[in-house]
């Protein structure tokens, strides 16, 4: 029997407050109202700074992936903040149950808070793969579907922004933008009993496109385009990857980001493959491969109307992305990002990035296959993307990384050059 | 490298403008001024740390040049950054700035290899620019080199002219400076000669800018060699050209290499459109000087006042051993010598234990010329007025020191610290002990050591380091001691290893910290790491009550007070911190011959004599010291094929001492009396005489390593079944890994995974048809966890291979994805990949293959259960202590697990392997997810050796093991949970076992003590 406390029905009753560390600000803002709509009173973490690696370093195997080390702190110094009650008080992560250690952060988590005297706090999975049956958060479908609302949401919005600000003319604009339509969307993801109305979620896809659009924009002047992949956790979040994104848009850089959803058919994908591969459970594969499409659909009709409107790329399709990867990497190596990282790669060469930010916790296992390991036929393969490896860790410094992001950018800047020389000659 | 050189020319006054290129590295500052083609200055110096201000300098000497030329300016280099930023000067990247010099002046070249003070770069120019910079995880550069000359005790130019004079390359861990350090300081401390040493270092430079940089392309054509390093050391560009196989024309060593990054910031100013004037370059620098930046997190000051200070100083004054004048003492005295990886120490007790005498200094890489000279030394003070009664050693140098001295009694140092500490506070119940390499800490409970916890590699942030680092920055240890403790903010640098460190105070630097607040800074690294990295606990409660920190470490006031601070609460340090391990060892040497004499006593009472039993020291005596010589000569072992290179050490009138073994065999006695039964050997012996039949179908070569090492008798069979010949890679060695180090991406995987780039090199040359390496996302399903991968890395290790070992093209390569829990679903993918790549194969063919292949890899298990019990009954017959050294299964790979084993068994351990006796155990409760099948055999072993008070469990470990990081905190908790003591060996290239060595003694002494409470 586990020797950890479970979340119960009578905590639902009693609204305990679950506290779920922070990865992508703006989807994730979106997921609170659903959360609290079928009886969990979540909260999204928005602490930040420093301190948190120093609070998880404390309670944390140093040696453990940085992810680990700062959601844990992240949530440590939430309830250290004295803003909650310890006795009223639940905390929420994720479990992939897949052959990384990050299946591991939930016990990592649990560990830390015995050390740090909150061992009676309870941890929720939040995972797909029916671990921890006993706790009385459920996923159900009606739920699922409205978060995955939220990741497409939140996606195309991450998309939209990446487009507009390092093209904006007052600056800004771009950003708050994005802040009003996330507000917006948080807003409409609260109304209570609203059913996902397909026209409705139509209609603000097509606004959010025309609203973006209109921002006064200069696209004269041709930006170099530096894609960003890797492990999820610093791929995305802020915290994690000492805000990349905006380093890179400072740097004069357009940013793209391959989205969410994509880890999220990943995932689903991975279980029909083992099938494919292994005869590994065949009688769940026709719901993962439903799943699948359905997926694939909902991201299938944003890049319409995007396309639609014409003033934004729309992101690459995602089997065709998969396709791709088969020439470099088996579809088998489904641990951590497996070969959607190699994917991603490729689909950002092939939509015209000159240069690539390979992000990684320092030692991440499965990155020195699928993003370290790949590196090389991916270059050789597309001679005009600059991809450079950057490590995080509590102990990395930020020059280090800068200043190997300043490489990356200095080649692929030339190249950028190279290209656009070339474009007036033809 | 304090050469300095300049040239100037008298600039004519035209309006051509001025360029000026300045890089600043992490060491060094270095200017290029030109005006059109022609260079005016040029300079390179140290900067000291103060970045901006050696900015400010270098323009202000250049003003008479530039007059009043319009100037164009950009700054390059990793210090640079700041600069430009504060300043607000255009900045370029240096790799990409080096690339622009070489593609002005020399555009033939191929590929350039670039050494810095902390940053490598490869750059190659075929096939579009590929530009590449050494990972967080390297240190191995300029600063390096430096570190190790301070090591010597030499400087950087001394190191190099040694190195000319060179006999043989040792074999030094290249992953990084930390790990180098590690092989080197045992080599120092063994007699091995400088030259040889110096000549090794550049070697591992070399070799470590391979393997992280060129990942798999060919460092060839034209190279040219650039930077610092290259340009002052006539050795390393020795060493490079060897490794490369280079010629005189391919190796290109520009008289500009060090200042091609300036050059090419010159290059790119030329291109700026911003111009300014002289008075304008001076003013926007100095007030970059005054900037501080907001980036680098600060600390409290260590003293909030002059009170504070002085209750500390106060306060531990009081703390003090009693002395007694040697020159007034007369009779019985013991000596304890303390041969410490970079420090040698002597005391000299009275019967009373008082100390007589004492010494502390750097070994100066000599630690054997050390003793002697402190020996005539003291026979010339106690005259026959004091007889020396005994003596004991330990240390590093132990062994050493025995051999060369006659020294009557060797002690591992963990018990040397803890009988000084005992004797100094009989109710301590925790010792800090920081010294130059080592962080020892022991937890004591109920009179005996509790548990043990040294740093490791990526924790080794310690004395020599603050040393290092002091003297880099121009200050010795004790000043730069002092200047931390002025500090009125330090800056935070974190607690990772020192080589994170050193980049972090290059960032703090690049914000403006001055060397007080690094010195603080520095100081709070070393305690954090030790705090949080080695001890790993979460709150100063769980250290203890009576807490004794000691080591020369902590005569640096800075550390101590950074220490108090940082638990809330004061410790004791003793005034001879740094003479424990000295102390402690007199003390032993006091006591074994006072029980030596006792059982004399006993014996001649009952009338017997035995010869045996003397009672007088055997230290050398005066006379044979004089007369003392010593001479260290290097030879390779040929005891077997491991070739072991060893280090004879010669002792005229003294002994001799052969270092450097993996095993008892090359020391030319005959130490081993039987054979103890060790599975780490059985299972190797069993898998090297795998391989062979007949060709009827073709040749299949598959690379010993490793997730092989658990399969390698299933696949044999399947093969041997399906008609074709197996060959299997063999055994490993370093001479394996090199083979394959160019093909590496990820310089930061374990070395059981890197070596396998050399096993699959050795099966392409072996010329067979095909290599075979499956990708396993499914281990053995054991049923013993909640699922049963493998770790990432051994599951797809293939995929890495097919996409970065270029000879891999030149045979078939298969890595079909294949479940080996299912039957049905094995033959299935193998007849479809098997057919695939030989033509059809049947599939009932490969159904029978399959069946007794499984049947193969059946009885290998219950072969290793069946020969685990064998040894476990051996032992308990035989009452021998039973080791299980636990892993994975390629960890009893000869290079992978250096040998461990046989060095467990030479202590008297009967050793067997996790997976001989976790069928011997239940699968215990754990608070982690169990869902890899090696992680469930090390529980289930870990279980075993709790329930059975004859057992002792010591896991080896890969560096850069990410899943180990949560099995070594479980393994900990199962055996702590029953009272046991867990060890931990961290394991990684390093061949040498000094360390290991002492771990496995202490855990002997702790059990030792711990039967006599």
């Amino acid at each position: 029997m586990a020797d950890y406390a479970i979340y119960t029905e009578e905590m639902k009753k009693e609204n305990y407050t679950i506290l779920v560390p922070n990865m992508l600000p703006m989807h994730f803002q979106m997921m609170e109202p659903i959360m609290k709509q079928f009886g969990y009173n979540a909260k999204i973490m928005d602490n930040y700074g420093k301190h948190l690696a120093e609070i998880g370093l404390k309670y944390v195997h140093n040696d453990t992936c940085y992810p680990a080390i700062l959601v844990i702190g992240q949530l440590i110094d939430a309830i250290n903040s004295g803003n909650y009650d310890p006795n009223r008080v639940a905390l929420l992560m994720t479990q992939t149950g897949g052959g990384c250690r990050a299946s591991n952060y939930i016990f990592l988590l649990r560990k830390a808070l015995k050390k740090a005297g909150y061992g009676h706090i309870p941890v929720i999975s939040f995972n797909l793969s029916g671990m921890e049956k006993e706790s009385a958060f459920k996923i159900t479908l009606p739920m699922g579907v409205r978060l995955i609302q939220a990741v497409l949401c939140g996606d195309m919005l991450m998309q939209l922004r990446n487009q507009c600000r390092p093209y904006e003319l007052n600056p800004g604009d771009t950003d708050r933008l994005a802040k009003a339509w996330t507000d917006r969307l948080t807003r409409e993801m609260e109304e209570e009993n609203m059913l996902v109305s397909y026209l409705k979620v139509k209609k603000n896809y097509r606004q959010m496109v025309r609203d973006f659009a209109a921002i006064p924009m200069n696209r004269t002047e041709k930006k170099v385009k530096v894609g960003i992949v890797g492990e999820i956790f610093v791929k995305f979040s802020p915290l994690g990857n000492n805000h990349l994104d905006d380093f890179l848009v400072s740097e004069g850089a357009e940013v793209i980001m391959p989205g969410f959803l994509d880890f999220c058919l990943y995932c689903v994908y991975n279980s029909i493959e083992d099938y494919k591969l292994y005869g590994r459970g065949k009688k769940t594969v026709p719901i993962y491969r439903l799943i699948y499409r359905y997926l694939l659909k909902k991201r299938r009709e944003i890049n319409r109307i995007i396309e639609r409107e014409g003033t934004f790329r729309p992101s690459t399709d995602f089997d065709h992305s998969r396709e791709r990867a088969k020439d470099y990497i088996g579809l088998g190596v489904k641990m951590g990002e497996g070969w959607l990282l190699t994917a991603e790669m490729l689909e950002l060469a092939e939509d015209g990035a000159q240069g690539i930010v390979c992000t990684q916790p320092f030692g991440c296992l499965p990155n020195h296959i699928v993003g370290k390991g790949m590196m090389k036929p991916i270059k050789e393969g597309n001679a005009d993307v600059n991809i450079v490896a950057i490590d995080y860790d509590a102990g990395a410094t930020q020059i280090n990384q800068e200043n190997r992001i300043k490489m990356m950018l200095a080649n692929a800047r030339e190249v950028l050059e190279r290209q656009e020389s070339e474009r007036k000659e033809m | 490298m304090t050469e300095e050189m300049s040239r100037m020319t008298a600039g004519a006054v035209t309006t051509e403008p001025v360029c000026i290129g300045i890089d600043v590295g992490s060491i060094t500052a270095k200017i290029v001024v030109k005006r059109g083609e022609s260079t005016l200055y040029e300079r390179y110096e140290r900067h000291f740390s103060m970045v901006r201000q050696k900015a400010l300098e270098l323009i202000c000497r250049v003003k008479e040049i530039i007059g009043a030329s319009p100037v164009k300016i950009a700054i390059s280099g990793s210090a640079g950054l700041g600069v430009a930023k504060a300043a607000g000067f255009p900045f370029v990247q240096e790799v990409y700035a080096t690339a622009e010099t070489v593609k002005t002046y020399a555009p033939e070249t191929n590929c350039v290899v670039e050494l810095g003070g902390e940053d490598a770069k490869v750059i190659f120019f075929d096939g579009g620019i590929d530009e590449r910079m050494n990972g967080s995880c390297a240190g191995g550069t300029g600063a390096f080199i430096d570190q190790m000359a301070t090591l010597l005790d030499l400087t950087a130019g001394e190191l190099d002219e040694l190195s000319q004079s060179y006999e043989r390359i040792y074999p030094i861990a290249s992953r990084c400076g930390v790990f180098a350090k590690t092989d080197i300081q045992p080599l120092l401390n063994q007699g091995a000669r400088k030259a040889d040493i110096a000549a090794s270092i550049y070697q591992a430079v070399v070799n470590q800018t391979i393997a992280g940089l060129a990942q798999g392309r060919q460092i060839g054509g034209t190279v040219m060699f650039l930077g610092g390093p290259n340009y002052y050391c006539k050795g390393l560009r020795e060493r490079f050209v060897k490794t490369l196989k280079l010629d005189d024309e391919h190796a290109i060593f520009p008289e500009y290499g060090r200042l091609a990054v300036a050059m090419g910031a010159c290059l790119y100013a030329a291109k700026q459109p911003e111009s300014y004037t002289y008075s304008e370059l001076e003013k926007r620098l100095t007030a970059a000087c005054s900037v501080k930046s907001e980036e680098t997190v600060h600390a409290r000051p260590l003293f909030a006042d002059e009170a504070e200070y002085q209750e500390f100083v106060k306060r531990h004054s009081e703390a003090t051993v009693e002395e007694y004048p040697l020159e007034n003492y007369s009779g019985k005295a013991y000596l304890g010598i303390d041969c410490g990886s970079t420090t040698t120490k002597l005391t000299l007790i009275s019967e009373d234990c008082r100390i007589l005498y004492s010494y502390y200094d750097s070994n100066k890489g000599n630690p054997v010329e050390i003793v002697r000279g402190q020996l005539e030394k003291i026979y010339e003070m106690i005259g026959d007025r004091i007889q020396i009664a005994g003596s004991a050693v330990t240390g590093y140098g132990e062994e050493l020191i025995v051999h060369a001295f006659g020294v009557d009694f060797g002690l591992v140092e963990t018990m040397a610290h803890y009988n000084a500490a005992r004797h100094f506070n009989p109710n301590v119940d925790f010792i800090l002990d920081i010294g130059g390499q080592d962080i020892k800490c022991f937890k004591v409970h109920n009179h005996s050591i509790d548990s043990i916890m040294l740093n490791e590699a990526c924790s080794s942030g310690c004395g020599s380091f603050l040393e290092t680092f002091a003297k880099s920055m121009g200050y010795t240890v004790e000043e730069f001691a002092k200047l931390g403790l002025k500090s009125k903010a330090p800056v935070d640098l974190g607690s990772r290893c020192t080589v994170f460190m050193n980049s972090a105070v290059k960032q703090a630097q690049k914000d403006g910290a001055d060397v007080t607040d690094i010195s603080g800074g520095l100081s709070m690294s070393v305690v954090k790491n030790a705090i949080y990295k080695v001890i790993r606990a979460a709150s100063p409660d769980e250290l203890g009550r009576e807490i004794v920190v000691q080591g020369g470490t902590f005569y640096n006031d800075a550390v101590l007070r950074s220490f108090e601070l940082e638990l809330g609460r004061n410790v004791i340090r003793p005034s001879i911190a740094g003479l424990m391990g000295a102390y402690g060892a007199a003390l032993h040497a006091r006591e074994r011959m006072e029980k030596r004499s006792e059982e004399l006593n006993r014996l001649s009472a009952a009338g017997k004599e035995r010869e045996s039993l003397k009672l007088g020291s055997s230290l050398i005596s005066p006379e044979r010291l004089a007369k003392f010589t010593h001479k260290a000569k290097s030879v390779n072992c040929s005891g077997c094929t491991n070739h072991c290179h060893l280090t004879v050490n010669s002792f005229e009138g003294g002994g001799r001492y052969i270092s450097g073994n993996q095993c008892e065999k090359g020391l030319g006695r005959t130490v081993i009396t039987e054979e103890l039964p060790d599975l780490h050997q059985y299972k190797l012996d069993k898998l090297l005489s795998l391989g062979g039949g007949e060709a009827k179908r073709g040749t299949i070569g598959i690379p010993l390593a490793l997730g092989i090492y658990e399969l390698a008798p299933l696949w044999d069979a399947l093969f041997w079944h399906l008609g074709f010949k197996v060959v299997f890679s063999g055994n490993s060695s370093k001479a394996m890994y090199e083979k394959g180090q160019y093909t590496i991406p990820s310089d930061t995987a374990c070395y059981p995974a890197k070596i396998m780039h050399g096993h699959v090199e050795t099966l392409v040359e072996m010329g067979v048809d095909a290599i075979f390496y499956p990708c396993l996302t499914y281990n053995m399903d054991e049923h013993t966890g909640s699922n049963h991968y493998n770790c990432p890395v051994v599951a797809y290790y293939p995929e890495l291979l097919k996409s970065n070992v270029e000879s891999l093209k030149k045979t078939k390569f298969l890595y079909p994805y294949l479940n080996i829990n299912d039957e049905k679903e094995l033959t299935k993918e193998l007849t479809r990949h098997l057919s695939g790549a030989f033509g059809k194969i049947p599939h009932r063919e490969v159904k029978a293959a399959v069946a007794s292949a499984m049947e193969a890899y059946r009885a290998w298990m219950e072969d290793i259960h069946r020969e685990g019990q064998r040894a476990l009954e051996y032992a308990r017959k035989h009452k021998k202590r039973i080791m299980v050294l636990c892993g994975r299964p390629y960890h009893v790979d000869a290079e992978v697990g250096h040998g461990i084993h046989k060095l467990a068994g030479a202590l008297g351990f009967v050793v067997v392997s996790e997976d001989s006796v976790s069928d011997k155990a239940d699968s215990p409760e754990v608070s982690v997810l169990n869902q890899w099948t090696y992680h469930a055999r090390l529980y289930r072993a870990a279980e075993y050796v709790s329930e059975h008070d004859d057992c002792e469990l010591v896991q080896l470990v890969s560096f850069g093991c990410g899943l180990d990081a949560i099995t070594t905190d479980e393994v900990r908790e199962i055996l702590e949970s029953h009272g046991k003591l867990y060890t931990q060996i961290k394991i990684d290239e390093i061949t040498n076992l000094g360390a290991v060595k002492i771990r496995l003694r202490s855990l002997l002494g702790a059990l030792e003590q711990r039967g006599k409470n």
